[in-house]
């Protein structure tokens, strides 16, 4: 089922939540939301499972209005962060509930319930922990349950809030995987939230970036990494150094540095901030000429299969701290020391508008 | 008397921490300071709370079996007894109502007012039980606001058990909801918002979801609020009027016993008093043992997803 949700609004009092949110989730894909906290996103999800009401704007699932429908009504799976299962029951019977709260005419036979719990355990392989209550499970365990207990009720979506957020990173990265096969098997429409980039990027078909109850960005996991739309996708998605400098035909004037820029519908003359990942930075050394940014190694971090250099600015770009990726040959070929003044050089740069990186664009 | 009536939920775990702490040359004190305060704390028990409780049952029994038992079976002291229980029977269950809804809504949802409400349920610990008498001769009395109105209809509140069993609620009211607030509120929505988005419907979701997580809670509320309903003596000696075969509860009866030197009798019928409180902590105890074992046995944890 399709999910879209149209010019949503929400507040909390002086706080604008969501401010003029409109999303499509097409049927069967997987779906980011990725931002911040306080960006709105838990909020987003939790407006079109019903369990928030928004100030304005419509959710529309499979193209009927349901703003009006009950959150029971919805058919939707939700899975929280913190997996709200029932700790006075049993495994079984946190599955099963969904199945036995149906009105009467509805419910299936309590055999029918138990083969369908079995089927649902076998799907998160949990089988043989229905007996035991949540008290006894681990963190990862609990939340595959949460996950075939929102499944039981077979919901047209599944939305689900931080799922790997109260979990350790090796686990988080586990289920991650197995999140993303589950999805494959069973096609069916699912949105989850997460401040994770890392998580978004390997688990979801397409990404939504939200920052200040903005949609900053939509794509798929390679467009967003790719091609930032805004400076706030650009630092969120990695790490990243930025410039702030001045158009001057096919470089930018960071103080008296000059850095070349491939973007041609620049204005000359106008202030921009520019962005560079670690790894399309290089190092030059300190000569003659005043092509790249001038700065002080004040760190080399040489274990690994590439280096990572940590640079203060100078001159023109003082007070600012830079990290720079370059392959252990590269390091070697330079001889870097700590104490050294370099050039950086980048290899490819994104250049936004300076009134653009001040407020968010819409 | 509040600060004592919380049901502490996080200690009993961790029992055995005072022997690890006994047992370390480190963290371990010179005996005398450990005997002396060992010392003082039974001594303190022994007489203020040991040997009144010792006093009552000899005080009664002194002039044998039969004069306790006559007390216990006297007519005035079966009619006290059958008023202090159907005080007690009305006044717990309206408490157990009000006690449930007003911690949903306290701890469920947001409103305006809310930490007057808060304030206001602790009316009754906070004030003395002769004003919380003293209010309602003033409403229901017959030179009260209400009393004309009352006298009129031919309804009797002061001087008979309507009044009673009003003074009774109004002290035991902030008993259970004292008790499931903070546990509610620890508790959260995150349940109930599971089980609607499941389908569950609002009875549902209090029958299975809610009551299930607030039972033991609740139990030890009740018990509390029985307690205090049957031993209530300040308010309901306000109102009663000490009618004697009519408006007299145990505590009363127990006091006008005692005025007319009958003392062998008012130790017995105090000593039904003594038995209930030892019953009720008797009960309180196991509650509280209950509540702590609640999450079923502590197995091992299996590691994480595999």
């Amino acid at each position: 089922m399709s999910i879209q949700v149209r010019n949503i609004r929400k507040a909390f009092g002086d706080f604008v939540a969501l401010d003029d949110v409109s999303l499509d989730f097409p049927t069967g894909e997987l779906v980011a939301l990725l931002g911040p906290s306080g960006c709105g996103k838990t909020t987003l999800l939790r407006i079109i499972a019903g369990l928030e009401q928004a100030d304005a704007g419509q959710v529309l699932l499979d193209g009927d209005d349901a703003s009006g429908t009950h959150v029971r009504e919805r058919q939707v799976g939700f899975v929280f962060q913190h997996y709200a299962l029932f700790r006075h029951m049993s495994v079984f019977d946190n599955v099963a509930f969904g199945m036995r709260m149906k009105p009467r005419g509805q419910r299936p036979s309590e055999k029918a319930i138990r083969a369908k719990v079995h089927e649902l355990l076998a799907l998160v392989q949990l089988e043989w922990l229905a007996d035991r209550f949540p008290a006894q499970l681990s963190g990862g365990q609990r939340q595959r349950i949460a996950l075939a207990r929102a499944l039981a009720v077979e919901p047209r979506v599944l939305l689900l809030d931080e799922p790997f957020g109260a979990l350790d990173a090796k686990v988080r990265k586990e289920l991650r995987r197995w999140l993303r096969k589950l999805h494959d098997e069973l096609h069916i429409t699912s949105v989850f939230v997460t401040h994770d980039q890392e998580e978004a990027l390997e688990v979801a078909d397409r990404v939504v970036l939200m920052d200040r109850g903005h949609v900053e960005q939509v794509g798929t996991p390679e467009e967003v990494y790719r091609q930032p739309a805004t400076p706030f996708v650009y630092g969120f998605l990695g790490s990243v150094n930025f410039f702030h400098g001045r158009v001057d035909g096919a470089n930018l004037l960071v103080g008296g540095d000059h850095l070349p820029h491939a973007q041609q519908e620049l204005d000359a003359g106008s202030e921009v901030i520019a962005f560079a990942r670690p790894h399309e930075l290089d190092l030059v050394p300190e000569a003659d000429g005043n092509t790249g940014v001038a700065a002080r190694i004040t760190r080399i971090l040489a274990f690994g299969v590439t280096a990572r250099v940590e640079l203060d600015g100078l001159n023109g770009a003082s007070g600012q701290h830079f990290e720079v990726e370059l392959t252990q040959q590269r390091v070697a070929e330079l001889a870097l020391t700590e104490g050294q003044t370099v050039r950086l050089l980048p290899s490819r740069l994104k250049v936004f508008q300076r009134n653009d990186a001040i407020g968010a664009s819409a | 008397m509040s600060a004592a009536t919380t049901l502490n939920w996080a200690a009993a775990p961790r029992g055995n921490a005072a022997v690890r702490f006994e047992s370390r040359e480190a963290t371990r004190e010179t005996p005398w300071v450990k005997w002396t305060i060992l010392g003082i704390s039974l001594t303190f028990f022994a007489v203020f709370l040991l040997l009144p409780l010792v006093a009552v049952f000899v005080e009664a029994l002194r002039k044998g079996w039969e004069t306790y038992w006559s007390a216990l079976i006297h007519e005035d002291a079966l009619s006290a007894i059958m008023l202090t229980l159907t005080a007690a029977a009305i006044s717990v269950p309206l408490n157990l109502v009000f006690g449930v809804c007003a911690a949903w809504a306290i701890a469920k949802f947001e409103f305006r007012g809310k930490h007057l409400l808060i304030t206001l349920i602790d009316l009754p610990f906070s004030v003395s039980p002769v004003i919380a008498g003293l209010i309602y001769v003033l409403i229901f009395g017959a030179q009260g606001w209400l009393g004309p109105w009352v006298a009129e209809h031919d309804v009797k509140i002061i001087f008979a058990v309507p009044g009673i069993v009003l003074a009774t609620v109004f002290v035991t009211f902030p008993f259970v909801a004292r008790e499931l607030i903070p546990l509610m509120q620890a508790q959260g929505r995150e349940e109930e918002e599971a089980a609607i988005v499941l389908g569950a419907n609002g009875w549902q979701t209090f029958w299975y979801v809610t009551l299930p997580n607030i039972k033991w809670g609740l139990l030890y509320g009740v018990i509390l609020c029985n307690a205090r309903a049957m031993g209530e003596f300040g308010a309901v000696s306000v109102v009663s009027g000490h009618i004697r075969g009519q408006t007299n509860t145990l505590p009363l009866h127990v006091e006008i016993l005692y005025n007319e030197y009958q003392f062998a009798a008012a130790f017995a019928v105090a000593s039904l008093l003594a038995l209930l409180a030892l019953v009720t902590l008797a009960i309180k105890t196991w509650v509280e043992h209950r509540a702590c074992s609640a999450p079923p046995s502590r197995e091992p944890r299996q590691d994480a997803a595999s």
